[in-house]
């Protein structure tokens, strides 16, 4: 504790309900990462993952950062999650997963070892060694109140570059998610085949037989734009993320 | 005075051993990415808690930041599997060796 008890400000005691949401909050977290790692089926993983985002926004809010808090809710649990959940259902694969099997002998327990041997560390270190180093105080004193002006001036004088720099790397990756989502467009047989025989049919040897004839029942007029209206869907929904 | 921070910088360590740990044990690429996103919220949490350990805004800057950058790299990381998944109908990570040497 020589370390880290540097870092209390005071040396009072914690309220009870301050005790009781941490523990609670805590609660939550743990039960919810711990869901996410043992789930079978995606789709309960990520709604396990939205209770430990929602477990972080209250221990967001019990340490005044009342903003941060609610951007994790829009933003993890509003986008970032139902984009996972939009995924898990646009592919298909939310089937149950057999985790009893290893696929590769001996991985759980190093995982296990390297792990527990990971948190330890870090633990220990926090014990005996000091952390914060350098200069203090270079983007604004937290006054320990709610300060949403303080973080938006900080934001838009010292973090000013690096924030342009946020929108530049957002557009790249709207982009690039656009890219890679997208058909490739429909030229030959090939394509048009690819394009109306959806997306998990594509590469299958068996279906792509038939799917061929059908392509070519229904003419050349029909399946381009039948591409184009699937193939806009994804991509439309991942900007909106 | 709330909480000490040792107990949240703690809980911290906690939830990113399990983070990794999902990330090196589970086969399926979006569990894969979940744990992920369960690491970036245990530094995140330290981030907040040096903030306001510290009284320095800086660390609930960077939350900021990591937010932005957490929710890029889901859009591109999804897009990369939806275009995988097109060409083998498969999220699992074993799969994925057509580079294999």
């Amino acid at each position: 504790m020589t370390a880290w008890i540097d870092l209390v400000v005071t040396g009072a005691h914690p309220t009870i309900p301050d005790v009781g949401v941490f523990a609670v909050a805590a609660a939550i977290i743990l039960a919810g990462a711990v869901g996410v790692v043992v789930a079978r089926n995606p789709v309960h993983s990520a709604l396990m993952l939205v209770m430990t985002l929602f477990g972080v926004a209250v221990m967001f809010v019990l340490q005044q950062a009342n903003f941060l808090a609610a951007v994790q809710v829009i933003v993890y649990a509003g986008a970032i999650v139902v984009l996972f959940l939009f995924v898990i259902m646009f592919l298909g694969v939310d089937r149950e997963e057999n985790i009893a099997v290893e696929p590769l002998r001996g991985q759980r327990p190093l995982a296990v070892a390297l792990v527990v041997l990971g948190a330890t560390g870090l633990l220990l270190l926090g014990e005996v060694s000091k952390w914060t180093t350098g200069q203090p105080h270079v983007a604004g004193t937290d006054t320990g109140a709610p300060n949403v002006n303080l973080l938006g001036k900080s934001l838009y004088t010292t973090y000013l570059f690096p924030f342009e720099a946020t929108s530049a790397l957002l557009i790249i990756a709207v982009v690039g998610a656009v890219v890679l989502a997208r058909r490739p467009p429909a030229t030959g047989d090939a394509a048009t085949d690819e394009a109306t025989s959806g997306s998990t049919a594509a590469d299958r040897p068996g279906e792509t037989g038939a799917t061929t004839e059908a392509v070519a029942e229904v003419g050349p007029a029909v399946a381009p734009a039948d591409g184009g209206a699937t193939g806009t869907t994804p991509s439309g929904a991942e900007v909106d993320a | 005075m709330s909480i000490s921070p040792t107990w949240y910088l703690s809980l911290s360590v906690v939830l990113f051993a399990i983070g990794a740990f999902g990330v090196l044990v589970r086969r399926n690429v979006l569990i894969m990415f979940m744990c992920v996103e369960l690491m970036l919220n245990a530094a995140n949490l330290a981030f907040v808690t040096f903030a306001r350990t510290l009284h320095d805004i800086g660390g609930q800057v960077l939350v900021f930041f990591v937010l932005v950058v957490a929710a890029a790299e889901v859009v591109v990381g999804l897009g990369i599997v939806v275009a995988i998944f097109r060409r083998r109908a498969s999220a699992n990570a074993d799969d994925l060796h057509m580079m294999k040497g």
